[in-house]
């Protein structure tokens, strides 16, 4: 996989010129590579979680015994409430399922 | 941003995208934090050195701890990036942007970063730390980021005073914020677009600074390019990366960035009880004050005899009047020899020669301000993980 970075930054800045030409800059991230575990109802997380962010935020939250459903409701509900998940009703359980049971 | 269908069918993409892709192909190694569920691969991104890759989505990078020892000012390629939406602008030609300051205003501008490069620059060192960092040592864990102590850098910012401009503007009477937006935004538009205030006054303080210029370069694309807001002594939270959008405001914003999220608890060291929540909160502000050891690392074996610790320490507001350091575990402590100061924002440098016989150590550092705030010995707890400050301990055995 080759991750280039087309830029043409600029220089005259670090130069110490007064005025600058600056390249338009196009960055390119590396390919994606965070996944969700396999499990039940890995479809549905897959389709409403990862629009807005990759596997790794899920991933890497703390666990034990008091990161369990309640903590991933709590998420779900904040991913619906207060960032505007377009997430059904229906699916709502599903993902909380999902991710007490693998996270 | 998109719209529900755009939405669902980019998370089919990234869906086919994350069952396809392995971690190998994208990470070099990985490092493990010191704390559970601390393992993180070490990522390349342009731009950077390999960093700790924390979330790839908006991405998210810490510096790896070992390069605070290679000097006070942290290099561009290994400074820490902290995004919280998606729609990152990874496309951006310095020559069409545009800064637009406007809302209370006499005279509203629009500003090329060529005029915006006309200005008188100034140049100010200072930390820049994200809210968030340190969380995953919080007890009890909390929710959020599982950032170790690598999300914060110091660096030369080179711009123009914010006042400047405000002044240009002509900010009228009834003032009372200052909004930033930069061009980042969410992918969905249900999702509040990341939006910051400061007071007027702090915000015409002369300090607070519009920064196209980092250590003598341009931003990073991932720190801000072309250029961001720089709060010295202020959480990261504020430094608003692709600054475009300056608003005056004759009101307290209610954005949910300011209302609900980055709070911390209106009590005494704004901490609760561990577990519990506060009554009321205040937005973050400044940093507490901090100091690390960086040349040993916890667990490390030493020979015995004499070695010189050293580290950094800094804070939010005052700067650096005292670091001393403890060999047995906080029982005695020696003050360290301060290294050049480069500003009271800055990471201050110490210093320390001790002599360990065979035997095992905890060392620790503790620093004062010269505002008088001290380093507690034990941590500080908040429900969002912010502000840890405790005094810092290495474990390490000479033989």
């Amino acid at each position: 996989m080759q991750h280039r970075i087309f830029l043409a930054l600029i220089s005259a800045a670090s130069l110490g010129l007064a005025t600058v030409h600056a390249a338009p800059v196009s960055y390119k991230v590396p390919d994606e590579t965070a996944a969700f575990k396999p499990g039940a109802n890995l479809d549905t997380v897959q389709n409403n979680c990862t629009a807005c962010h990759s596997a790794d935020y899920i991933k890497t939250q703390p666990r034990g015994e008091k990161f369990k459903r309640d903590f991933w409701a709590a998420e779900v509900t904040k991913m619906i409430k207060v960032y505007g998940a377009p997430i059904e009703d229906a699916d709502v359980g599903k993902i909380v399922d999902y991710l007490t049971a693998n996270y | 941003m998109l719209d529900r269908r755009e939405w669902m069918k980019r998370a089919g993409m990234a869906a086919l995208a994350t069952g396809l892709a392995s971690q190998r192909a994208f990470a070099l190694d990985s490092v493990t934090l010191p704390f559970d569920n601390g393992e993180r691969p070490l990522v390349r991104y342009p731009q950077k050195r390999p960093m700790i890759g924390q979330t790839e989505r908006p991405p998210q990078l810490e510096t790896p701890f070992s390069i605070f020892n290679d000097g006070p000012i942290t290099p561009n390629n290994a400074f820490f990036v902290r995004y919280h939406l998606a729609d990152v602008p990874y496309d951006i030609d310095p020559d069409k942007f545009t800064l637009e300051v406007k809302g209370k205003v006499d005279r509203p501008l629009k500003l090329s970063l060529k005029d915006i490069r006309k200005l008188k620059a100034v140049e100010l060192v200072a930390v820049n730390q994200c809210s968030g960092n340190s969380r995953g040592f919080s007890n009890p864990r909390v929710a959020g980021g599982q950032l170790g102590n690598g999300a914060m850098g110091n660096a030369r910012w080179r711009g123009v005073p914010l006042k400047a401009v405000l002044d240009m503007a002509g900010v009228q009477s009834g003032a009372r914020q200052v909004t930033f937006n930069g061009m980042d935004g969410p992918v969905s538009d249900k999702t509040p677009d990341f939006v910051k205030a400061l007071d007027i006054d702090h915000a015409s303080d002369g300090e607070v600074m519009l920064a196209y210029g980092m250590n003598g370069e341009d931003l990073p694309v991932l720190n801000g390019f072309p250029m961001r807001l720089v709060v010295p002594g202020y959480y990261g939270t504020y430094w608003v990366k692709h600054l475009n959008e300056i608003t005056v405001i004759d009101n307290v914003f209610d954005g949910f960035w300011m209302k609900s999220a980055y709070r911390i608890p209106d009590t005494p060291n704004n901490s609760v009880e561990p577990g519990t929540a506060p009554k009321a909160t205040i937005p973050i502000n400044r940093f507490t004050v901090r100091s690390f050891i960086t040349n040993v690392s916890d667990g490390a074996k030493l020979k015995s005899g004499s070695t010189t610790l050293k580290g950094i320490a800094f804070d939010g507001a005052k700067g650096i009047k005292e670091v001393a350091v403890s060999t047995d575990g906080g029982k005695t402590w020696t003050a360290a020899k301060l290294g050049r100061d480069l500003g009271k924002y800055s990471f201050r440098e110490w210093k320390l020669p001790v002599k360990l016989t065979a035997g095992a150590y905890e060392l620790k550092v503790r620093a004062t301000s010269n505002g008088g705030e001290v380093q507690p010995m034990t941590p500080f707890w908040n429900p969002a993980g912010y502000l840890r400050n405790v005094v810092e301990t290495v474990r390490v055995t000479a033989a």
